[in-house]
């Protein structure tokens, strides 16, 4: 009988919120736990240099005797954060020429469709680098770049929705009672698109977290004192030869968990909010 | 036929131009924006402070500090328009001439991660999709999560770590032997040195084209004509192949000509570890070096081939999909019904 009712309390959807918070607060965790080690992480201590990883030092130090879990666990905090802006910018550029598109006439649905069309037209890493020199390089260079790139796919997802609101039911009986377009933005297309808003922020973050560890890792990011992942690995690329590899392998996997947490999360939230699966 | 044939061309052709007119532009404009000093980054401080004003007014004249971007604009222009990209000012040489030869190299390594990630992908898909829900697709969906996450450059870093360093099987960088003249490398030396890389661009390029095989074989799966081969008694790999993978080898044809964006924008990263001389690393030196030229030439070449690569996309689907035919005709009369409005 006990087992039929603990059957019973984790279904799906209790599961996929399980699984959503579980996520959510390692990332808050790391993102935190980062913070707190930032000022730890850029300690130099020539008696503990070049450790293998052990217990006290989980996944070792480099030359200059820096503890490299805290190095990686600072540089993924940074991620996070820079990933909460700029994905957020995304976002909120995403909704205002997805909208845009949708509501405002043909003209203006061609000009921003030949605008998503230039941005997914350079390959992105390639654009990331023209719009990190345009701002002169470093941490405004890389924001800037992965904030301008990544709201095509989402806004071209609130265009579509937009335009199916527009002819929906609901929407034009409103029209009808009088309501006024205001009025129905708020309370009818509102409600609507933002569980898809976030859904889609979500989603952004795994691609802004990995554009900004390339960017960084190729030089036109971060700079040398900053903790971020994309510095370990580059600087890892000179002691690789002589068999330091976990200079390379945890901070990569790291980073790949992170990643991984983002996008589960960005799915569970999916399966959530998206009425078709909410009550599976 | 041959008339209606003619004028998509041309229509594209103009397509083409005019997207990469936009391209130059928008690149032109981001590269003016730099508060970046080309002779500071290049020169250097120390050696700025040395020198005498006729110096500091020569390298700036070379470097084009102090010419407005409009007027600097229109005169690459008309260049380009006679096909001359210009000068690349850290090779010291034509644009072109560099591309071309970074290129010669990019096209090994990129062809080859290119074929490696479709047909391993299509492999995948295929198989996921025929075994829906056993632990095959698990796993492989899985793989293609995993890889999802995973940054070229830290997958290209481990491979080099255990196929370079710890085992020394492939070389440790450069798209040839150090020392040997360009004419006396073999095709086997070639290969060799472009197979990290290209392994690293490849298994990270798979989940997208598996994923999107995996789908569509799903859907042939469920179709009638699969329940008729079964009920007929077609098993296993025959019936995956004659009436699986016929039916969605084009839109996954169609789907990896349309990657080469990602393709490139992966190369950039793992040329970069593996010290490759291809067109993405040379975009980076000219990045990092203030080399305007090139890099406007590199985004300029490279945004061309993704427009090909997606053209091709849709001439494939035209030419082999007769429902996609009737459905453009269609399109075409609707247009020529409505379009008086």
């Amino acid at each position: 009988m006990a087992g039929d009712r603990r059957f019973r309390f984790w279904n799906l959807r209790r599961k996929t919120i399980a699984a959503a918070g579980l996520s959510f607060g390692l990332l808050i965790f790391t993102a935190v736990l980062g913070h707190i080690w930032m000022e730890d992480a850029m300690v130099t201590d020539f008696s503990r240099k070049n450790l293998s990883p052990c217990l006290s030092y989980p996944f070792g130090t480099d030359w200059l005797g820096r503890d490299m879990i805290k190095r990686t666990a600072a540089g993924l905090s940074m991620s996070i954060r820079l990933g909460a802006v700029t994905a957020g910018a995304s976002a909120v550029i995403a909704v205002i020429l997805g909208t845009a598109a949708a509501v405002f006439g043909k003209t203006a649905d061609r000009l921003i469709s030949a605008l998503i069309n230039l941005i997914q037209g350079i390959p992105h890493m390639l654009l990331l680098i023209l719009i990190s020199y345009g701002m002169g390089k470093g941490f405004r260079g890389a924001a800037v770049g992965i904030a301008l790139t990544h709201w095509p796919s989402l806004a071209r997802l609130m265009r579509a929705e937009v335009l199916q609101l527009k002819t929906s039911q609901y929407v034009k009986i409103s029209e009808k009672l009088g309501m006024g377009p205001v009025q129905i933005a708020l309370e009818h297309m509102l409600p609507h698109l933002f569980p898809q808003f976030i859904t889609g922020l979500v989603l952004l973050f795994p691609h802004a977290i990995l554009h900004e560890a390339g960017i960084t890792f190729l030089g036109f990011g971060l700079s040398m004192e900053q903790p971020a992942v994309g510095i370990i690995l580059s600087e890892s690329m000179t002691y690789l030869m002589t068999g330091k590899w976990w200079l390379a392998v945890f901070p990569g996997a790291a980073l790949v968990l992170v990643v991984l947490l983002f996008e589960g999360l960005g799915q569970s939230l999916r399966s959530l909010l998206d009425p078709g699966s909410a009550h599976e | 036929m041959g008339k209606k044939a003619g004028g998509y061309i041309v229509k594209n052709f103009i397509r083409m131009l005019t997207f990469l007119l936009a391209v130059s532009a928008a690149s032109f404009f981001l590269l003016s924006l730099s508060p970046i000093d080309p002779l500071k980054s290049n020169v250097g401080q120390a050696a700025l402070g040395t020198m005498s004003e006729e110096q500091i007014a020569r390298l700036e004249a070379y470097w084009g500090v102090g010419i407005p971007a409009g007027k600097r604009f229109l005169a690459w222009l008309s260049g380009v328009l006679r096909g001359d990209l210009g000068i690349s000012l850290l090779y010291r040489q034509p644009v072109l001439s560099v591309i071309r030869e970074k290129a010669a190299n990019s096209v090994w390594l990129m062809g080859a991660a290119w074929l490696f990630s479709g047909v391993l992908g299509v492999f995948l898909g295929t198989a996921a999709g025929a075994k829906k829900g056993k632990w095959q697709d698990k796993a492989i969906t899985a793989y293609c999560m995993i890889t999802a996450g995973t940054p070229a450059f830290w997958l290209a870093l481990l491979l080099l770590l255990v196929f370079a360093v710890q085992f020394p099987i492939f070389p440790i960088g450069f798209s040839v032997p150090v020392g040997v003249a360009v004419s006396e490398v073999t095709l086997s030396e070639r290969l060799s040195h472009a197979f990290l890389p290209a392994l690293a661009l490849g298994l990270t390029g798979v989940s997208n084209i598996a994923m999107h095989t995996r789908s569509k074989m799903i859907e042939i799966m469920e179709s009638e004509y699969v329940l008729y081969a079964r009920a007929r008694g077609e098993r296993g790999w025959p019936l995956i192949l004659g009436h699986g993978l016929r039916n969605l080898l084009l839109p996954v044809i169609t789907l990896q000509f349309g990657s080469i964006s990602e393709i490139f924008g992966g190369s950039v990263l793992v040329e970069e570890v593996f010290s490759y001389p291809g067109l993405g690393q040379a975009a980076i030196t000219a990045g990092l070096g203030s080399d305007v030229p090139l890099l406007l030439g590199i985004t300029l070449i490279s945004a061309a081939l993704v427009f090909l690569g997606n053209l091709t996309a849709d001439l494939l689907y035209l030419a082999v999909d007769p429902r996609m035919r009737r459905e453009r005709r269609k399109e075409a009369e609707r247009r020529n019904t409505h379009g008086g409005r």
